[in-house]
């Protein structure tokens, strides 16, 4: 049966702000209903979009869902930034907990809808529709978890991550994909200590201008050139630190989400690939299965065997789609967070050094004066 | 390069329009007059002969005359606390004369023997002469070649001292000589028990590290030891300057022959363990007592208000050196992290099947490496720039304090010789009642003696108090002149640096951003 299709643009999705409601972040989705003009509004909270995430990968009738990569929901937000549950949720979330106002969060979470409104299997699911346009929130429904919402973490099944695979190209896949997922990992970190240590130069530029500032208050003459001087160096060094503070902004907002979503985007391939090869592994056992059985038990099992292979073929199938599809993505993903990246990290070095040209020009004239004062004293 | 005190990459910056700055490297413009003035200083009187000053010193020491009433002045009037960490920044004073004896300096302030009338007409027409030359202090020095020694710990560096100058007191233009670091504080030592105690504000040597130099001399080659050995080689470069810009220190020969002399007698007593060692340990334990006990009748509220404003400045310029430091540190970290991230761009890059984004990505890595060089370069400037300047303002104001502690000790002891003188005159009047008339003429003959001894010493010790005061004014209204030229400098080159920096980073982005949009 034909679910009838999103009747939201894909493309409008905002998640434009986040309010903190005690212990809970509500966050508000705006988008546009299709070929209209007409706005809609929801309020949701996080384990709303789980609830999403769930029925998405519980969905039944769908041939070979487990080939489909689902798009990265962003871990759970910790609110309340104190000190501790900062650091926590630095290591939880990364660059998504940097920022003012969970603005690079909200933009992780609205790539996640678009993404899902963009599939074109998934957009379909009414799961979606609902948390998009319903002015109630799913609420409490609970979701029977499918059988496949983290498997890369369960444990027994990891030795299957190894098996061989049949197809050169999954097989290619299989290995390109282990090593992007941990280069773009340790990039993401990197990066991150990065950005730390850029935050943390501009609070030391903050303390370093507040003792200059105390180093202003003497009296005479040239104690008095004195205390200008320091001024000065204060000015000097608060804009240091608002260019640092622009520098780190620039570069979590773009390249940072960037690598993350890089990040998250390869270990959702990598889940995809896993089931695939569990399926594998499922399959070569019934095929195994199917030639050992006894002749009272064949039938069955080549039935058996029929239905995993079936399985199998539309899994790999649509895998290749996606990944397909995936890969593009990608691509205009990072290509665009680069760009935006170097746009304004371009901007923030022309206006700074704009500023900092016209303090040395300041402070050249201010020389100048005083020294021309001092020869005619 | 003539006392070059950045690092190569800033010398990129355009030459600014700082008019001051003559010929582009000359960081420490100054207006003191070049000392061909100094022949021209009021005529000495003939009756200054040398062997009055020679017999004991190079230099002044007026200590000499109250040398029984006060024998710890016997040694080194240590009041400069360096205390910015390490334990072993001990001012180190000669323990009497030097070795090197030389004939007595021309400038006349320098001998207190001399009548308080001449020390009216001299520091006035030093004053006319620097307003008439302007910035033509033509003297440039700088530190470089540092060159290990001998071998294990018995070695040394040793640094090549070169000076070019026009200043006739010199014998050539440009010359250079070997030194090692025990020599600079020889030097210090000398200048420290000449000048010190007469209120000159002398620059303080840079301090010792066992640490650091046994490193050196152990044989580490890594960046520590080389960082270490540039820290020194840059603070000793500044040292010198600072020194000779002093137009009173210029003069002396000490300085002079430092400069000049190819061999200079080892200067022993600066060791930190030596017999000479502890016995500064004690006299400085001994002088702290003092200080405490020294209750002085403040008259002139100048001094009373300057000495407040240099604890104050002492205490904002410490606090300022831990912010600056904390910021060398934090840059040297991001320079760290940025280095570390290039490498894990170019390894995404490097995995990339997608050629245009490989590409992209392993230009990025390029841009990150060069990126943090730049931190690098500004991190060294916030160092020698910034940190070094502060820190050495820390200790020169130590001096500084120094100096007004050496005023008081001289109020002290004028204090001291009106009471002795008092005593006197006392005992005089109690003999006019004795009664024992075979001693009585005697004793009155020794009274009247002493007496007119101890008026002596009062008369002096006035004079030097004036003297001292006078000289302190002149000297820390120098210090704060320089003070504010110093800053000066290098405000103008931490904004240069700053603009070469953004300048660097907008080449590096305008290079990257077509890379970035070529990915299709």
């Amino acid at each position: 049966m034909e679910e009838s299709g999103l009747s939201i643009s894909a493309d409008s999705i905002r998640v434009t702000e986040v309010t903190e409601d005690g212990d809970a972040l509500i966050f508000t989705i705006t988008s546009q209903k299709l070929n209209s003009d007409v706005g809609v509004c929801v309020c949701r909270t996080f384990e709303d979009f789980e609830w999403l995430q769930q029925s998405l990968f519980s969905q039944e009738d769908v041939p070979g869902l487990q080939g489909v990569i689902f798009p990265p929901l962003p871990g759970k937000p910790l609110s309340s930034p104190q000190s501790q549950a900062q650091a926590k949720a630095l290591k939880q979330l990364g660059f998504l907990a940097l920022g003012d106002d969970w603005k690079s969060y909200c933009k992780a979470l609205e790539i996640y809808l678009q993404q899902v409104a963009n599939h074109s299997t998934l957009s379909k699911n009414k799961a979606l529709e609902s948390l998009l346009t319903n002015s109630e929130p799913p609420g409490k429904q609970r979701v029977h978890k499918g059988i496949f919402s983290r498997l890369s973490q369960a444990v027994g099944e990891l030795r299957k991550e190894n098996h061989k695979d049949l197809d050169d190209f999954f097989q290619n896949e299989r290995n390109n994909n282990l090593s992007m997922t941990q280069f773009s990992k340790t990039a993401t970190e990197k990066f991150l200590e990065v950005v730390l240590s850029e935050q943390k130069l501009a609070v030391a530029c903050g303390h370093l201008s507040t003792s200059l500032h105390l180093c202003v208050n003497q009296e005479g003459s040239d104690a008095g050139n004195f205390s200008k001087i320091c001024m000065k160096l204060s000015e000097v060094i608060d804009a240091v630190k608002r260019n640092f503070e622009k520098v780190a902004d620039n570069n979590l907002s773009t390249l940072g989400l960037g690598l993350d979503m890089e990040y998250r985007g390869q270990e959702a391939k990598k889940d995809m690939l896993f089931r695939r090869t569990c399926k594998l592994v499922e399959l070569e056992t019934a095929v195994k299965n199917a030639e050992k059985a006894k002749p009272n038990k064949k039938a069955i099992m080549e039935e058996v065997k029929k239905v995993v292979e079936k399985d199998f073929d539309q899994i790999s199938s649509i895998a290749k789609e996606e990944i397909g599809c995936f890969n593009k993505c990608k691509v205009t993903l990072l290509r665009s967070s680069l760009v935006d990246w170097c746009e304004k990290q371009l901007h923030t070095a022309r206006e700074d050094h704009e500023l900092f040209s016209r303090q040395l020009e300041a402070c050249e004239q201010l020389c100048v004066t005083e020294s021309t004062e001092n020869r005619i004293e | 390069m003539a006392a070059e005190m950045e690092p190569p990459p800033l010398g990129d910056a355009e030459q600014t329009d700082f008019r001051e700055v003559e010929d582009g490297e000359d960081l420490f413009v100054s207006t003191v007059t070049t000392l061909e003035s100094s022949p021209s200083s009021p005529p000495e009187p003939a009756s200054l002969p040398a062997e009055d000053v020679s017999v004991n010193s190079n230099g002044p020491k007026p200590a000499e005359i109250i040398l029984d009433d006060d024998p710890e002045d016997l040694f080194a009037e240590a009041t400069e606390e360096v205390s910015l960490d390490s334990p072993e920044r001990e001012p180190i004073l000669s323990d009497g004369p030097s070795p090197a004896i030389t004939p007595v300096t021309p400038t006349v302030m320098i001998t207190p023997r001399i009548e308080p009338a001449m020390f009216d007409h001299s520091p006035e027409e030093e004053e006319e002469e620097e307003e008439e030359n302007g910035d033509t202090f033509d003297m440039n020095i700088s530190v470089s070649d540092p060159e290990k020694v001998g071998d294990g710990m018995n070695a040394y560096m040793a640094y090549r001292v070169t000076t070019k100058t026009s200043l006739r007191i010199f014998d050539r233009g440009e010359f250079s000589v070997k030194r090692r670091f025990s020599d600079f504080l020889g030097l210090h030592s000398k200048l420290a028990s000449k000048y010190l105690h007469i209120g000159y504000i002398v620059p303080p040597a840079p301090e010792k590290s066992i640490v650091g130099m046994t490193k050196v001399k152990v044989g580490k080659d890594d960046s520590s030891s080389t960082e270490f050995v540039e820290k020194r080689r840059s603070a000793l470069e500044r040292y010198l300057m600072r020194t000779v810009k002093h137009p009173t220190l210029l003069n002396d020969t000490d300085v002079q022959q430092f400069l000049e002399n190819t061999e200079l007698p080892r200067a022993v007593s600066t060791q930190a363990l030596s017999g000479a060692g502890i016995l500064r340990m004690v006299n400085k334990a001994a002088d702290a007592v003092n200080k405490m006990t020294i209750k002085m009748n403040e008259s002139d509220a100048w001094f009373e208000e300057k000495q407040q404003q240099f604890e104050n400045l002492d205490a904002q310029l410490r606090k300022l050196h831990a912010s600056v430091e904390s910021l060398v540190c934090h840059r040297k970290e991001l320079s760290f992290n940025t280095a570390s991230f290039a490498k894990s761009a170019a390894m995404l890059g490097n995995s990339e099947d997608h050629t245009a984004l490989s590409r992209a990505l392993s230009q990025l890595a390029e841009v990150e490496e060069k990126i943090d060089q730049l931190h690098q370069d500004q991190a060294y400037a916030d160092f020698y720039l910034f940190s070094e300047l502060v820190g050495d303002y820390v200790r020169l104001l130590t001096a500084v304090k120094g100096v007004f502690d050496q005023r008081m000790k001289t109020w002290s002891k004028w204090q001291d010789a009106q009471v002795m003188l008092q005593r006197k005159r006392e005992a005089e009047a109690k003999l006019q009642y004795a009664n024992k008339p075979d001693k009585l003429q005697q004793a009155k003959d020794e009274i009247k003696e002493e007496i007119v001894e101890w008026e002596g010493k009062v008369e002096q010790g006035e004079r030097e108090f004036e003297q001292i005061s006078k000289t302190i004014r002149k000297e820390v209204g120098r210090f704060e002149k320089e003070r504010v030229k110093d800053f000066k400098v290098v405000i103008i080159k931490y904004l240069e640096s700053l603009v070469s920096t953004q300048q660097q980073l907008i080449k590096y982005w305008e290079a990257f951003l077509p890379e970035a949009k070529a990915i299709a």
